[in-house]
């Protein structure tokens, strides 16, 4: 019994999704928006749920399953910002999927199926339960990009994604038997105690494979190919949602795997997550340069801004993924705006496809145009947003290791990044506005929501100091 | 308290104007950004009024934890080194809000919430002494001057306003991870003071005195860093070219006085030839480069460069036993306040021509004298002080820190300054002479109308200020004085 309680935010949201599948299906297409609503309401439920099963952030972790599933700070956290961006990601999009005909129930109950994957990576103790979340978050995603049918550039996105990831689900597997194989067991405890008498060979063999998995999942370099056409020929709506929560469920992956997993092992695997997240930083910084796109643009920041959370965990140490940890937190808030918003002009009858479509955007409504700076500025990581401290505190964790070079390589990749969030800024305040329209004010809850979304930005970037010691705390506790 | 309303102050008056903000009728505008402006003015006399100056520690202290986990303070406090620098930013704010009183035609409340919210940053800045603080405030401040340049400014704007944001951001990101290197080397805190206390072995001193160079020089600017300024400057509005030349530019020069000397003393010592040539080819070669420039405001920009070339070279005056010049720190200073007033007025006086016959082509002008008789006595002024006449503010920072440089045994040094100052006369005066004087030179400029009550007031009140500051230093010197010899003093001690 006492086993059930502890996943029961997994079971709520389940029943939930599985009667909104169903009970979609007897309302008619005038009355969606209600199941709709239903939808966020459930995940906000959920959240609920997660919240009153939580103790103390440095309480003890708890498990349940036979060791397959874990309740501790870390996961608690990763569960309400993985519910809450999500719940985000659906509000902002109702009226676009409305607009665009993709108002069925099946979005909002692939949504709650990922999501549900989500938490349950965020609880895996071992690695099968990383799998099973990690299979249902996918499988999931495929049919959301894939959602527009009749779309070339979508259905051909989501063909990619899907081959591609069943590869990299594929290698992550085949990593996975190699640990087994190595250390005779596939919980994540056992295999931690394990680390120092392992076969070396064996393990680095393995790791090579689950590394490659994971940054397949991440999208970072060289595993990235699919991150541009799936954020460009996803509906945008399903880019918003694939952009925030996902990306924090692969943190979560990442932190299971090697910090819980396999922090012992630091040796063998530092160097290879540290030339990824290199490569990741520099490539997805100038390639992003060269889009005229603005969500294959967003597409390659994203492969760079992961790249930045993998320098956290090449560390190797506990602040590393502390920082690692609050960046994925930081990077979502963020790009939850910048892609919000591209959703809510699409909504208010502003399609932007190329980055020229937000010509004069100032002009035509300051508010939305401020709501932009202070996303591309957060993404950026320049103060005072929350972009900052994200950056600061994974540059803090690398001179703390010893690897100021990194940092330093680091910045200067940020450097690059700065010129095309810039340029977006530029395009908006600077270019004259190709249309006099007017675009109606912010009174939808959509826009209210995004508002209060990108005040928070700003407002956590004058105060991060909770959300920095919230993630601190709780990874603190779990890896010491 | 005082310090925290001198930076939220101006912020919170931004937000004001920004929310209260219609472009059809912007008087509402106008007076609450000129009152938001006035304020913050007067929340900053009492930091001068009420300063100790038999102190050299921090003064109007506020200290609160802000992000415990990385030991980060919200601490504020200013010396004799950074009070000023505080007033002088107060003060030209509201001269920036009269400058675009009637001017500025299109999204007015955005361009004086821009200002505003600028003004408090930089205050924040000067008296941060957290060394993220200082960060968040000296990085933020990147925001505002891009939409200034790139909404307000000139034809080749946006070039400008992304060409000055990269190079400031190149400098800033490399002093970032420097700031975190002294975090984790001082023990886990983000406070400038531990940073003068550690100590540092000579590589990594050299290492951390080139990313602080970068940073500030870039600021300052330095030659070989500074082409962003003349762009920035010519496409800027005249509020954002005053604010840039007054303000901003100091941030650099004060930037080598509270992190390169006295966290890296040794290196400074070491690599001070290199410092001291490249001001000296700012002063003699940028000279020459204003010399022929066709562009008014372009050729104040590179006087500024060539002013601010003073500044440094006075900082790093060490004898050949190592020891730093109160006086040449103090020349510095001295010539830095000056010319915030100087340059930004020049600024000013060119933004009152251009406002008329939208030009800043020396060529289009000659004989203005004719038709703008105060007009020219008030410029007149301030050429005169820009070129350093005795009796203005401008002549007693180039003194003092040639001054100094002899003093200090670099008789060589003092004298390629020194016989410099007569270029400084020649580009200043020379322009002065081909604009105002002469028979009127065409239509356009008999035309002309001699200047309004606003324009006359905020420029008779610059004169007198740099008047009073050329005829009576003491204040001036009275309160860095003690700040600087401690300065001295600690820059002398070997940290390897």
């Amino acid at each position: 019994m006492k086993d059930i309680a502890l996943v029961l935010p997994e079971i709520v949201l389940l029943t939930l999704a599985c009667a909104l599948l169903v009970g979609d299906l007897f309302v008619s297409r005038e009355a969606k928006g209600r199941t709709y609503a239903l939808g966020i309401a459930s995940l906000f439920l959920t959240v609920i749920c997660v919240l009153s099963l939580a103790g103390p952030l440095d309480a003890p972790a708890q498990m349940a399953f036979a060791q397959l599933v874990v309740l501790d700070g870390v996961s608690t956290v990763l569960k309400a910002v993985m519910l809450v961006a999500s719940a985000l990601a659906l509000i902002y999009s109702w009226d676009y999927l409305v607009k665009h005909r993709l108002d069925n129930g099946e979005f909002v109950a692939l949504a709650l199926f990922s999501t549900l994957g989500m938490m349950v990576i965020a609880s895996a103790a071992n690695l099968l339960t990383a799998y099973l979340g990690l299979e249902l978050l996918s499988l999931s995603m495929y049919a959301l990009v894939a959602l527009k049918r009749d779309d070339r550039l979508a259905t051909e996105a989501a063909m990619k994604y899907f081959v591609l990831g069943a590869l990299a689900s594929g290698l992550l597997l085949f990593g996975v038997s190699i640990i087994y194989g190595a250390t005779g067991s596939l919980d994540l405890a056992t295999i931690s105690k394990s680390m120092a008498t392992v076969n070396r060979i064996a393990l680095a063999f393995g790791l090579i494979f689950i590394a490659a998995g994971v940054a397949f999942k991440l999208g970072v370099v060289p595993f990235h190919m699919w991150v541009p056409d799936v954020y460009q020929g996803a509906p945008t709506a399903v880019t918003l949602f694939l952009s925030a929560a996902p990306k924090i469920a692969a943190f979560a992956l990442a932190y299971r795997l090697f910090g819980e997993g396999f922090l012992a092992g630091v040796d063998e695997w530092r160097v290879v997550v540290a030339v990824i997240a290199l490569l990741s930083v520099v490539f997805g910084n100038l390639i992003a340069i060269a889009q005229t796109d603005i969500k294959r643009m967003l597409a390659y920041s994203a492969v760079a801004n992961m790249g930045f959370l993998l320098l956290g965990i090449s560390t190797g140490t506990v602040d590393g993924f502390a920082a690692a940890f609050f960046y994925a937190v930081a990077y979502a808030i963020s790009g939850l705006v910048a892609f919000g918003l591209l959703v809510v002009l699409s909504a208010r009858g502003q399609e932007v496809e190329r980055i020229e479509d937000l010509s004069g955007l100032n002009e035509r409504s300051p508010w939305l145009a401020l709501i932009l700076l202070i996303s591309m500025f957060s993404l950026a990581g320049i103060p005072p947003t929350l972009g900052f401290w994200a950056k600061l505190t994974i540059l803090e964790s690398l001179v703390d290791a010893g690897l100021t070079w990194m940092a330093v390589v680091a910045v200067v990749a940020s450097l690059i990044g700065a010129f095309y969030y810039l340029r977006v800024v530029k395009v908006a305040y600077f270019n004259p506005a190709t249309s006099q329209d007017v675009l109606p004010a912010a009174n939808d809850s959509a826009g209210a929501v995004l508002s209060i979304n990108a005040i928070a930005v700003i407002v956590l970037g004058m105060m991060p100091t909770a959300l920095v010691g919230v993630c601190a705390k709780a990874v603190l506790t779990a890896l010491r | 308290m005082l310090l925290s309303l001198a930076i939220w102050v101006p912020i919170i008056g931004a937000l004001a104007v920004l929310v209260t903000g219609r472009d059809r009728d912007p008087t509402l505008t106008r007076w609450i950004a000129l009152i938001a402006s006035i304020a913050g003015f007067l929340v900053t006399i009492p930091l001068v009024t009420e300063f100790d100056t038999s102190s050299a520690a921090l003064q109007f202290v506020e200290k609160f934890a802000w992000i415990p986990r990385y030991g980060i303070h919200y601490h504020l406090g200013v010396d004799g080194i950074s009070v000023w620098f505080v007033l002088l930013n107060s003060l030209m704010t509201i001269f920036v809000v009269v400058a675009g009183w009637y001017v500025i035609e299109d999204k007015q409340a955005q361009y004086y919430g821009a200002f505003l919210i600028m003004s408090g940053l930089i205050n924040g800045a000067f008296a941060a002494a957290d060394a993220a603080l200082f960060y968040v405030f000296f990085e933020a401040m990147l925001i505002p001057m891009y939409l200034i340049i790139g909404i307000w400014g000139g034809p080749n704007r946006v070039y400008a306003a992304v060409k000055f944001f990269l190079y400031t951001l190149l400098g800033s990101l490399l002093m970032l991870v420097a700031l975190i290197y002294l975090y984790n080397v001082s023990g886990g805190s983000f406070e400038i003071s531990q940073y003068h206390k550690v100590p540092l072995a000579m590589g990594v001193q050299i290492l951390l005195f080139i990313a602080f160079f970068l940073a500030f020089a870039v600021k300052v600017p330095m030659w070989p860093v500074h082409t962003w300024l003349p762009d920035a400057h010519v496409e800027a509005p005249t509020g954002g070219s005053v604010i840039l030349a007054a303000i901003t530019l100091k941030l650099g020069a004060y930037g080598f006085l509270r992190f390169m000397l006295p966290i890296v003393p040794d290196a400074s010592r070491h690599l001070a030839p290199l410092v001291i040539v490249l001001s000296l080819i700012a002063i003699v070669y940028i000279g020459f480069v204003a010399l022929v420039q066709t562009d008014m405001k372009k050729l104040v920009a590179y006087s500024s460069i060539s002013h601010m070339g003073f500044v440094t070279l006075g900082f790093f005056l060490f004898t050949a036993n190592g020891d730093a010049s109160a006086l040449g720190i103090e020349g510095g200073l001295l010539q830095m306040i000056s010319h915030g007033f100087v340059s930004g007025a020049m600024f000013l006086c060119i933004g009152v021509l251009y406002d008329r016959l939208h030009s800043r082509n020396i060529a289009d002008y000659g004989g203005v004298v004719n038709t703008m008789p105060r007009f020219a006595a008030l410029m007149m002024l301030f050429a005169m002080a820009n070129a350093g006449l005795p009796g203005t503010s401008g002549f007693i920072g180039e003194f003092t820190v040639t001054l100094a440089a002899v003093k200090q045994g670099m008789f060589w040094t003092a004298a390629a300054a020194g016989l410099t100052l007569v270029l400084g006369a020649a580009y200043t005066l020379w322009m002065y002479k081909r604009v105002i004087f002469g028979d009127v030179a065409n239509d356009n400029v008999r035309a002309l109308t001699d200047v309004t009550a606003r324009e006359f007031w905020m420029l008779a009140a610059l004169a007198i200020l740099v008047l009073a500051m050329g005829l009576y230093p003491a204040p001036f010197t009275e309160i860095m004085q003690k700040s600087v010899h401690e300065l001295v003093v600690h820059v002398a001690k070997s940290k390897l």
